[in-house]
């Protein structure tokens, strides 16, 4: 029965098969006829060359030769020579076996010579011994760490502190922890290496205004804002920031807060500060750039710092609301995979915070000396002085390049040496020409502290005008 | 296991084993992880809609209209699994960080959400969890003297770059110390170890390079590898058929599309991986260099001090030439109890560093205390301070580590890595165990360091445990037996392969049986 039943469907489907119109039989057969020849096609692979035999592979091999893994270095490089510093670089400082007047080191407050600051730093070495053997997440947090954030948000009057062990690594760990891929990071042109490189690692869009140039940030948040409305789902998720300087390294003037928090709040933006040099030299009690403007601190996301300038220890430390400062715990690079800060250093920060907290009236003192030697140096022929009045960091730009800026740094580099051999200790800024974005130009840098005498600052100035006279002309 | 005389290019045995995770505990593990994430959702749903409350620091009201700084979906892991053992990390201590350390104790009322701290000092606890490799974590001797003397003649800060006016004779004086050390032709020492690799490798290799990076590097070689704009390509840990591979494709087929040759090729290995505790398998990965011509960048940063017979690191361990090694890195934070980095290698090259470096131009020097600590501690492993003290701390070091993981091996625990490296990570896998495993050493008084998700992969979470010359054998038999008891109470004992326990004998290099359970 079963032998009939299949017979007897077999004939079905021949009578189908006569009965089907012509067309479905014809797209069937050629049907058919495409997957035999996919069939018994030989696949490809785009990628492999496969034609090259062995023989040729290890000839390219062979042949191959790699550049050097570093380019020779000409010996007279500027530099590649540093200044040998012999002995402690306070205010009088020995360069090279000569004793100068020091104008180089960022000691602002004159707190690396400190005793008090010293004393703390060696009870803290009695305690701990140096190193902290870990990072902050395996027992490398010690009490010290916690005092120095407690005394550092309370400072600034924030929620908040969290501590660096290297000063450039603060700005650049914290840049990529909150700004990612398709974010958007408007910068201002002057912004200092290690804002780059936070930049950089944060593969965010960038997009830089003129220095200073509230109108041409405005034009570049107007026109993000007509892109925003073609596409407003994208422009729902995307993080838009300015990262600006309190004091600028570069040109040592300072950012327009006050304008820059209305644009905030009009175009919804998220503000960065980085005050390194404002720091222990802004304000009326050295809070920076918020307390000289008398902004509320809570306007501004998050501020970052060095403690390598005013503090005179090392590291850095970001502060604002713990909304913010608590996500870098986790996800700061330079915080979770790096060893924490010696605590020595951290108990000559807290030192250093007591002292600029006992005497608030140092920062009118350096203010004032800032002051004096900007009215000194100006009418310098053939220099120009480039920096607010009470920037402690100035530069000295030749008034015209002589050719190229090759000559402009030997140039510099002679007026320099000119005032080191008279006593006066300067150097030019440094900078790496092929990474920076825009690159300054060439200038000497001169930084005012509060130990130098008016005395000092007169010579300083003088000094600079015969070295200037003689070079120059 | 496996032990590997690779055709003479090694001159001792290479142990090196990870044990694969047995099924049942990987499925339990999962288990685990559904559980916690159902749960996760169902706690995210009960606060968003305020049936619980929400602990986590909130927006100003003033921007709630802004574009929000976190997606909820990232900080998901956050909040819900890793606030639960929160208490296992970022640990306060409160005293020098050798082998027995002070802690401050905190409780939290609210699960982790907030801690307090009740004002009593944990005294005396085990510390096997600092990077105290060769015990110069010290408050007192002649280190610390000599580090208190630079102190007070040159403060704590130096408040300049190296290339303006920051670089001290005492750079000057420890750069050559490290050279001398290393067996290289120069060297120049940074502030931070991780800066030292995230601000030199982009100064090496730029656009048109290849670098070729190991799978399991650490943060600051993939940051470095990243800024640089090089091509990366990645390589199985410590697989040398994965890297010749790669480096024959390279050369052979040039740069992806325009087919141009390689400018150079450079390869990043560390000497020690401090989550697996293997060792890079050195001298074939020299082998490999010279063959296709690229360069090697070794980061040595916990095997410095740590390896060798004379502690200079795992190119004397395998007994091979430092020149054949083109940039050796390394950082002072672990074997010299200081804090920094350095590169030596060449003269050219360090020249070249010194010119175009990032944190020679922009970065504050190191600071002269910190200096004299690593001059102190390096001049006494070379034995030049007249004692015999270095010498003596590094054969206790590879004492401790051989008697540590031996008696691991026999109670049963699933133990990663080469037996000579003083790093020991002890698989937990359950995400449960992570908590519990670091609260019941603290209970017995031992410090331990625990890792999960996403330092490792997610079922492969593991207790490290950092060997120090400073543990006497008294401190590691107590480590031990409380090791014992508590991987008893929860069951960490997963290993397959027994060994037999041999009888109490002096150290020496006999092998032993293994049997198969």
């Amino acid at each position: 029965a079963a032998g009939v039943g299949q017979q007897w469907v077999l004939v079905e489907m021949v009578q189908a098969f006569y009965e089907a119109p012509a067309y479905h039989l014809i797209l069937e057969g050629i049907l058919i006829l495409w997957i035999i020849r996919l069939l018994f096609s030989k696949t490809y692979k785009l990628q492999e060359r496969s034609d090259l035999t062995l023989k040729e592979k290890e000839e390219l091999i062979e042949e191959w030769q790699p550049e050097p893994l570093v380019p020779p270095v000409p010996k007279d490089h500027p530099a590649l020579n540093y200044n040998i510093v012999s002995g402690p670089p306070t205010h009088i400082i020995t360069v090279n076996g000569k004793e100068c007047i020091n104008f180089a080191s960022f000691n602002f407050l004159g707190l690396l010579n400190n005793e008090k600051v010293k004393s703390a730093a060696q009870a803290s070495l009695k305690k701990y011994g140096v190193g902290t053997c870990g990072p902050r997440g395996f027992y490398g947090t010690f009490d010290v760490h916690l005092e120095l954030e407690e005394r550092l948000a309370k400072f600034m009057g924030t929620e908040e502190a969290i501590i660096y062990s290297y000063g450039f690594a603060t700005i650049a760990s914290a840049i990529p922890a909150y700004s990612k891929r398709g974010d958007i990071v408007f910068v201002d042109e002057a912004a200092c290496f290690a804002i780059q490189k936070g930049l950089q690692a944060s593969r965010s869009n960038i997009k830089l205004f003129k220095h200073n140039d509230m109108a041409d940030l405005e034009r570049l948040l107007k026109e993000q804002e007509t892109e925003d409305q073609k596409n407003p789902r994208k422009a729902r998720v995307t993080r838009r920031f300015i990262v600006v300087e309190g004091l600028y390294m570069n040109t040592g003037d300072i950012c327009p807060l006050p304008e820059l928090i209305k644009l905030k709040y009009k175009y919804k933006v998220r503000i960065f500060l980085e005050e390194s040099l404002s720091f222990g030299v802004l304000g009326e009690h050295g809070r920076g750039i918020t307390e000289h403007f008398g902004i509320n601190i809570d306007d501004i996301d998050l501020i970052s710092a060095n403690m390598e300038n005013s503090l005179a220890s090392i590291g850095g430390f970001c502060c604002g609301r713990s909304f913010i400062i608590d996500h870098q715990r986790l996800s700061g690079q330079g915080y979770c995979f790096s060893a924490s800060l010696p605590p020595l250093l951290a108990a000559a920060a807290i030192e250093a915070l007591n002292i600029m907290e006992d005497n608030p009236d140092i920062f009118q003192t350096l203010r004032a000396k800032c002051e004096r030697i900007h009215k000194a140096l100006q009418g310098i022929s053939g220099l120009k002085v480039v920096g607010e009045s009470f920037s402690p960091a100035l530069h000295l730009q030749l008034e015209e390049s002589y050719g190229s800026r090759e000559n402009d740094v030997k140039l510099l580099k002679r007026v320099v040496d000119y005032c080191m051999n008279s006593g006066i200790a300067l150097t030019q800024a440094c900078y790496l020409e092929k990474e920076e974005k825009c690159l300054p130009p060439p200038s000497i840098r001169v930084v005012i502290t509060v130990e130098q005498t008016e005395q000092e600052l007169d010579k300083a100035a003088s000094l600079l005008k015969e070295a200037a006279q003689s070079v120059l002309n | 296991n496996h032990v590997v005389h690779n055709g003479g290019l090694y001159k001792r045995p290479f142990n090196e084993a990870f044990e694969e995770t047995p099924m049942l505990v990987a499925v339990l593990t999962y288990v685990g992880y559904g559980v916690l994430t159902l749960f996760g959702y169902l706690r995210d749903f009960m606060r968003q809609w305020k049936i619980e409350k929400c602990q986590n620091a909130t927006e100003r009201e003033e921007q709630k209209d802004f574009v929000p700084l976190y997606q909820d979906f990232e900080n998901f892991y956050n909040r819900n699994l890793y606030m639960r053992i929160r208490d296992s990390w970022n640990r306060p201590i409160c005293s020098v960080p050798g082998a027995k350390v002070d802690m401050m104790e905190r409780v939290s009322h609210d699960y982790n959400w907030t801690f307090t701290y009740t004002g009593r000092v944990i005294k005396d606890i085990i510390n096997m969890g600092s990077y105290n490799y060769l015990g110069f974590a010290q408050k007192t001797g002649a280190c610390q003297e000599a580090a208190a003397e630079v102190l007070s003649q040159y403060g704590a800060g130096v408040c300049s770059t190296r290339q303006e006016m920051g670089n001290l004779d005492k750079h000057e004086e420890l750069e050559k110390l490290v050279a001398r050390f290393l067996g290289v032709e120069s060297a120049m020492a940074y502030g931070m170890g991780f800066a030292t690799n995230s601000m030199n490798i982009p100064a090496l290799v730029g656009k048109g390079c290849l670098i070729l990076s190991d799978e399991l590097n650490h943060a600051s070689l993939v940051l470095g590898a990243r800024l640089s704009g090089a091509t990366i390509r990645i390589f199985k840990h410590n697989n040398m058929q994965s890297l010749e591979k790669l480096l024959k494709d390279a050369i052979v087929h040039g740069q992806p599309r325009t087919r141009r040759p390689w400018k150079k090729i450079l390869i990043l290995v560390e000497g020690i991986y401090s989550m697996e505790g293997s060792i890079v398998r050195l001298p074939e990965v020299i082998a490999l260099k010279k063959k296709y011509k690229s360069y090697l960048y070794l980061d040595e940063a916990h095997s410095i001090g740590a390896l060798g017979p004379t502690g200079r690191g795992v190119v004397e361990y395998f007994g091979l030439n430092p020149e054949d090694v083109d940039v050796m890195m390394g950082t002072f934070t672990k074997s010299f109890g200081a804090a920094g980095g350095y590169i030596g290698g060449k003269k050219e090259l360090v020249d070249y560093l010194r010119t175009y470096s990032h944190s020679a131009a922009y970065a504050t020097s190191m600071s002269p205390p910190v200096v004299e600590q690593i001059i102190t501690s390096v001049k006494c492993i070379m034995g030049e301070d007249g004692t015999t003290v270095g010498e003596a701390r590094v054969q206790q070091l590879a004492e401790n580590t051989r008697y540590f993981r031996r008696r691991l091996k026999e109670m049963g625990f699933i133990i990663y890595g080469n037996e000579d490296s003083p790093v020991v990570p002890l698989m937990l896998y359950m995400p449960a165990k992570i908590g519990a495993f670091g609260r019941e050493m603290l209970k017995r008084n031992i410090g331990v360091v625990v890792v999960g998700f996403p330092a490792t992969p997610i079922i492969e979470s593991r207790a490290r445990f950092c060997l120090s010359a400073a543990h006497t054998k008294e401190m590691l038999d107590t480590a031990l037996k409380e090791i014992n008891e508590v991987g008893d109470l929860l069951q960490l004992k997963y290993s397959r392969r027994r060994l037999v326990p041999l009888l109490d004998r002096p150290f020496d290099e006999t092998t032993y049986e293994e049997t198969e359970d």
